[in-house]
């Protein structure tokens, strides 16, 4: 042992890579599943009327948004960072007992928490807040998980080599520090149990059951600051985080301007927090917070092209790598979705846009060309390129990831291609009215003309999750394969064919 | 003036303030090139590429002064 060379240690990296792969199948399998139940309802009762409880659209739809946002997204977020922050700080978590022991304390509270979360949002315990579904005692265990990420991250800064702190760090720490406050402000709530009603009763509900400490407008206003800033800094800036390391790693290319990094990232910081109220349009928050929102949404383009702009330019004179590699291919569409979704979003934030826009498909498309043709392509870009690294094996086969590619990304196109047919139709629908300003149309006439896009959007989503399955069985073939590689490649991630 | 109003000239005058760090943080990046110890901004993409246990750290944090 003594003259072992000093490796870096990837245990906790690779338990979070299993559930960053279980969960993505959990989550995006029960959104197949809400996808079709919208284009045909009988699904709503596939499992008889008995079971109905549990598989109806509006039991399932928050198990599909937190199994992705907290299940997949962060997972991927967390294996990331304990491979990312070893490698960029120079420095091994075996070289610290007390952070792997704090590594391996957040994954088991980390799978808690989830069985928690499963457990409860399927028995429809609820507080009924979008993504902050979670009553007060899963809250205060996922604070807990949370203080453990912030000591890893700021544990292996602590014992670092390396000086200075690579971009992504930087974004690994604002998504820490951002989720840290948005989750806390936004689930400041009053068990009911502490409470008392006008007629003096008291210990009224059951032990679990909280409201919200805000009212209200207030309420609608803390729910979307931390809504937005949820995709902010859950679905961007850690994300984010990954394309500056990755893509450089893998594709052996400096990012075209370091520079521009920081100041993107300050940009990011700047802006995304004042965008949230776009959610609130029309709605009975003041005016000027509503104005505020379209604007910060609208400037909002600037650092975030300005991270896009810079990994695409990283592939300067290197775009052949492009059509060799699909694990670039993954990186480059990745990052181009991230422009297309951060330019829609400013589009559907404008006032009068939003007039057509809002509670439509559109909005659906908009979160899910973002979530799946970035995040996802991101998220699993990185595993691919850490899986011969942390199981010293090539990637199983080149070739099935090449059609996993292809045929995600057909699901992608076909998701967001329906849904804005889908969502200007609806919005078109709804305002439409005769001379007299009476209505044209009544709902139903809206989901009878929308029952092929929505029928469309099913099969989408099933092609991303049979791609999803291909990813899926590409690590665990690799995880197992018997070729090893003796040494770790610096670039491009070894392939088998 | 009420608290209103003067919440919304204090929140003025932040962004016009935060907007002026940003834009004078980009003209000093810029233009400078270099940070404070003399490094060349563009060389921090190299803690990416070279990312070895035992490369070299592009600024070195000694350990020995920790001990």
């Amino acid at each position: 042992m003594e003259n072992r060379p000093l490796e870096y240690d990837y245990t906790v990296a690779k338990m979070f890579m299993l559930t960053t792969i279980i969960l993505g199948i959990v989550g995006m399998l029960i959104g197949v599943i809400l996808a079709f139940e919208l284009a045909f309802p009988s699904v709503n009762t596939i499992l008889g009327s008995g079971l109905a409880e549990y598989t109806n659209f509006s039991r399932l739809r928050p198990l599909h948004t937190d199994a992705v946002i907290f299940g997949f997204t962060l997972s991927g977020i967390f294996a990331t960072w304990y491979y990312v922050g070893q490698r960029v700080l120079k420095v091994s978590m075996a070289e610290s007992g007390l952070l792997m022991f704090i590594g391996k304390l957040h994954f088991w509270l980390y799978i808690v928490g989830v069985a928690a979360v499963v457990v409860s949002l399927f028995a429809g315990v609820t507080t009924s807040k979008e993504y902050a579904e979670f009553e007060w005692p899963i809250d205060i265990a996922i604070v807990v998980v949370w203080v453990l990420f912030g000591m890893s991250i700021f544990g292996l800064i602590g014992i670092r080599r390396e000086k200075s702190l690579y971009i992504s760090v930087w974004y690994y720490i604002a998504t820490f520090l951002g989720i840290a406050m948005l989750y806390l402000f936004n689930n400041m709530e009053v068990p009911t149990m502490l409470a008392t009603s006008p007629a003096g009763e008291t210990a009224i509900g059951n032990w679990w059951h909280s409201v919200s400490m805000y009212a209200g407008t207030n309420d609608a206003l803390v729910q979307w600051w931390y809504g937005h800033n949820a995709v902010a800094f859950g679905f961007t800036v850690p994300i984010v985080a990954m394309i500056y390391y990755f893509l450089p790693k893998e594709s052996g290319q400096a990012i075209y301007s370091y520079k521009l990094s920081l100041l993107s990232f300050w940009g990011l910081m700047f802006v995304y927090l004042w965008a949230g109220g776009h959610h609130l349009l029309y709605s009975t928050v003041p005016d000027w917070m509503q104005t505020m929102g379209s604007i910060f949404s609208v400037i909002l383009i600037l650092p975030s092209w300005g991270s896009a702009i810079n990994m695409l330019l990283t592939m300067k004179g290197e775009w052949q790598q492009v059509a060799a590699s699909p694990l670039i291919k993954f990186m480059v569409l990745g990052s181009t979705f991230y422009m297309f979704s951060t330019l829609e979003g400013p589009i559907q934030a404008i006032k009068s846009v939003n007039a057509i826009a809002h509670f439509t498909d559109w909005i659906v498309g908009h979160v899910h060309d973002g979530v799946l043709g970035w995040v996802g392509f991101m998220i699993m870009a990185a595993l691919y390129h850490m899986a011969p690294r942390v199981f010293k094996r090539e990637i199983y086969s080149k070739s099935l990831m090449a059609a996993q590619f292809w045929i995600q990304t057909l699901g992608v196109v076909l998701y967001f291609t329906s849904m804005w047919i889908a969502g200007i139709t609806q919005g078109m629908m709804w305002r439409a009215h005769d001379e007299f300003g009476n209505l044209a149309y009544s709902f139903i006439d809206t989901v009878t003309v929308l029952h092929p896009y929505y029928a469309i959007r099913g099969v989408g989503g099933l092609l991303y999750l049979v791609g999803f399955l291909l990813f899926a069985y590409n690590i665990y073939k690799t995880w197992t394969s018997d070729k090893e590689v003796d040494a770790e490649r610096l670039n491009q991630s070894p392939m088998g064919a | 003036m009420n608290i209103a109003e003067l919440s919304a000239y204090g929140y003025f005058a932040l962004t016009v303030f935060l907007v002026v760090v940003l834009y004078g943080y980009i003209y000093h990046l810029y233009t400078k090139k270099r940070d404070a110890e003399g490094h060349d901004y563009e060389e921090y993409s190299n803690m990416a590429l070279n990312d070895d246990i035992g490369s070299t750290p592009v600024k070195p944090l000694s350990r020995d002064k920790e001990n």
